[in-house]
């Protein structure tokens, strides 16, 4: 199974990321992530591939071989839309965080990006952003897309949450059960 | 206990060097390298620090090694630059205990300022590299680097790359090995380099390379698949992933020790192959060393030596053909940026005002060379900008430099900046020397330095004040203040400029991203006050967005309330107000 997170650096794509890893790892899969660090980073387009399966040789996804890809931003969906294989899913939070190069006026941002995935891809997307503050924490944002993702992902609810408890931040462990629950039952 | 986790390319390497029974770590920060010193931070069996350089770091691991502990150096590529002095000799003197140096490249360029190949300076060094392919083999490759680096009286290299580092894979967890220290021993023959114990020395480091190529074939780091003999590949590190997933039925030799090269198992691999394929990222350090034996290889005339490679890339070349099916969209580059709430903003905005050029530095301040900010006309290493700009100046004169400034941050500074400070005080320099302090080093992720007061270990310390500093060493007008203070920023930096005296002006205020900090304030824009002037926009800060009326808009998620925005808006549109 190939899975792509993508998104803007700070957006939470590599705690996603690391718990799918951790998910499959526990499902006993052999698993490989790959991250992005550094100057990348800094609001920059960020990307994290994990992979799973009998055995990972390579620890990065391809162009066309990526079975869910979970973009944090439309216009990131946009951008890695072609490393989806013919019949793989798009998870899209629905929000828009323009690019520099768009907020100095040198780029106009794409209308109806949502409408232009459809025609070629399946589409599911949620409002994360929404979801998140109405149950308190804008920055849950994150576990609501993966609850969202989970159901397409495979493993059950109960392997999911185990992992997420381990993962995120002993304070917030509730409330990203309840963001988490939210996008996969929502 | 479960001993199969999932780490993190760098963390496996901490694993190893806690497992091989590393007493003593020394490193600065460098990505895709600065993970490892942070990992193995944790284990309270190894002393670990953060040096002010690489060059300083792989001294101390050195002086570790001699007095008889296992000691390791990390740094990233262009940081063994800096390490080169010793390098070069330590392969002379050998060790006493081993002495590893990791070094990690960065095909692709993921946050770095060239693509260079640690193997090439090995290679001249004469020094020994190992690479490993996957989080496991990090951490066990780590271990035998010891082991080599004892047997054969050697520093080794361990190479690893961004892909690396930064990928996570399983491992078997081991318990640590604590190794015994060795005996220190006076040996003017060994450890003195001057030129009658060198010449000495050089004839062992050329008998130790001949009989390392010799063993090398027996190594059991270096393994050979047979599969179909139609085609072979020559591999390493995380290349040989790609070869697996492209080829999975080709024949494999696969290089756990890159220098020196297995001679005969190589010979006879190619021997028992119709073609090989040499997949090597980077430079052709195997092709070039292989064809000179006079054997045939397809290599560099096939795979670039540029970025990264993957398999899809191989299959292109092997079978002519990908799994590409979708077309690639057209969509806005986002390129990465000053983060909300960076103090190096407020500073670039008022140069860009001013029209000033700056001589830039290594740091996340790199970004202020971008649109909208526009600052920075030169990037070249650390510490650099300094003795760039002093430079300019004994070349056209101090005319030339009226409208120039070097721009240096606080880890860069002290790294190798300081140097070029001295030079400026020495040789009767004039020019405006900005450091940009924000109380850490930020673009690796927020690394303690020598002026933070913490060690890596988390423990207090001296905190070394940078304006003492710069008036210790003679520069008369040193001038602090607050990043975020334009009005007094532009003027201290007009009359700097225009003035006939070397100055440093230090701009302080936190990086936005150190933990712990409270942002009690967020900025607001009255959009019926908004008179769509676009000013605020120019600063280049990620929170603001123009909205369709033309008005502006601040993601109060995003927004740490740094007020900058609110300072250039002219009509009070902006204004800074308690989060609510």
């Amino acid at each position: 199974m190939n899975i792509m997170v993508v998104g803007v650096g700070g957006q939470g794509t590599l705690l996603t990321s690391r718990i799918i890893g951790k998910t499959a790892l526990n499902a006993g899969w052999d698993v490989k992530l790959s991250e992005v660090h550094g100057m990348a980073q800094r609001g920059g387009s960020v990307v994290t591939f994990v992979r799973f399966g009998k055995k990972v040789y390579e620890p990065t996804c391809e162009e066309g071989t990526v079975d869910v890809l979970i973009s944090f931003e439309r216009l990131e969906a946009l951008r890695y839309a072609h490393f989806l294989k013919p019949d793989g899913i798009m998870i899209v939070n629905d929000t828009r965080i323009d690019p520099m190069t768009v907020v100095i006026g040198a780029k106009t941002y794409p209308e109806g990006i949502l409408e232009g995935l459809k025609e070629s891809h399946t589409l599911y997307t949620i409002d994360g952003g929404a979801i998140a503050k109405k149950l308190g924490n804008s920055k849950v944002l994150n576990s609501v897309v993966l609850g969202l993702a989970a159901k397409h992902i495979g493993f059950s609810e109960e392997e999911w949450l185990e992992t997420l408890v381990k993962t995120v931040p002993q304070k917030t462990i509730d409330i990203n059960k309840q963001a988490f629950k939210a996008g996969y039952e929502g | 206990m479960d001993n199969k986790t999932i780490m993190l390319g760098n963390e496996a390497i901490a694993r190893g060097a806690y497992e091989a029974g590393v007493k003593v770590s020394s490193a600065y920060p460098g990505t895709p390298s600065t993970e490892i010193s942070e990992f193995l931070a944790k284990y309270n069996e190894v002393y670990t620090e953060w040096a002010p350089n690489e060059k300083v770091a792989l001294e101390a691991a050195a002086g570790a090694s001699i007095a008889g502990v296992r000691s390791m150096a990390c740094m990233k590529h262009v940081g063994l630059n800096v390490a080169s002095d010793p390098l070069y000799t330590l392969a002379y003197t050998g060790v006493n205990a081993g002495l590893v140096i990791v070094v990690a490249d960065d095909p692709g360029l993921a946050s770095s300022q060239n693509e260079q190949d640690t193997r090439m300076i090995a290679r001249s060094a004469h020094l020994p590299v190992i690479e490993p392919s996957d989080s496991n083999e990090a951490k066990e490759f780590f271990k035998y680097a010891f082991d080599l680096s004892e047997k054969y009286d050697t520093p080794v290299i361990f190479r690893t790359t961004t892909k690396l580092s930064h990928s996570q894979s399983i491992v078997d967890l081991c318990d640590r090995n604590e190794v015994e220290d060795k005996v220190y021993e006076r040996s003017m023959a060994k450890y003195v380099m001057m030129p009658a114990s060198a010449i000495g020395r050089h004839k062992v480091v050329e008998a130790r390379e001949l009989q390392m190529e010799k063993d090398a074939s027996t190594f059991p780091v270096n393994k050979v698949e047979m599969k179909d003999t139609k085609i072979g590949f020559i591999t390493s590190g995380v290349a040989y992933q790609y070869v697996k997933e492209a080829c999975p039925d080709a024949s494999v030799l696969k290089l756990g020790v890159v220098n020196p090269l297995p001679r005969k198992l190589i010979e006879d691999f190619i021997a028992s192959c119709e073609t090989v394929y040499i997949f090597e990222e980077l430079e052709p350090v195997i092709e070039e060393q292989v064809k000179s034996w006079g054997l045939c290889v397809k290599g560099k005339d096939l795979f670039t030596k540029q970025g990264e490679y993957s398999a899809n890339m191989l299959k292109k070349v092997i079978y002519g053909k990908t799994e590409e099916v979708f077309e690639k969209a057209e969509a806005p580059a986002r390129p990465p940026i000053l983060c909300p709430g960076c103090p190096h903003r407020s500073v670039f905005s008022v140069l860009n005002k001013l029209k000033i050029h700056a001589a830039g530095d290594i740091g996340c301040y790199t970004l202020g060379a971008v649109a909208p900010l526009n600052v920075i006309d030169t990037t070249i290493c650390m510490g650099s900008s300094i003795s760039l700009l002093h430079g300019m100046e004994k070349a056209k004169g101090k005319e030339f430099i009226k409208n120039w400034v070097a721009t240096i941050g606080d880890s860069t500074f002290l790294h190798t900046g300081i140097n070029s400070l001295v030079n400026m005080v020495y040789n009767k320099a004039t020019g405006t020397v900005m450091i940009l302090d924000n109380r850490t080093t930020g673009m690796t992720g927020h690394q303690e330095h020598a002026a933070t007061g913490k060690t890596l270990k988390g423990e207090d310390t001296y905190a070394i004040d940078l304006a003492e500093l710069c008036r210790s060493i003679g520069v008369k007008r040193v001038i602090e203040i607050n990043a975020f203070d334009i009005v007094n920023l532009e003027k201290v930096i007009k009359e700097s400029v225009n003035g006939d005296e070397l100055t440093v002006i230090i701009a302080k205020a936190p990086c936005a991203l150190i933990k712990g900090q409270k942002f009690p304030n967020v900025c607001r824009c009255t959009p019926e006050e908004c008179k769509k002037c676009g000013m605020c926009l120019k600063i280049g800060c990620p929170a603001l967005t123009k909205q369709a009326d033309g008005t502006v808009k601040i993601d109060e998620t995003m927004c740490n309330g740094c007020g900058l925005c609110a300072s250039y808006c002219k009509f009070g549109a902006i204004k800074t107000v308690e989060r609510a």
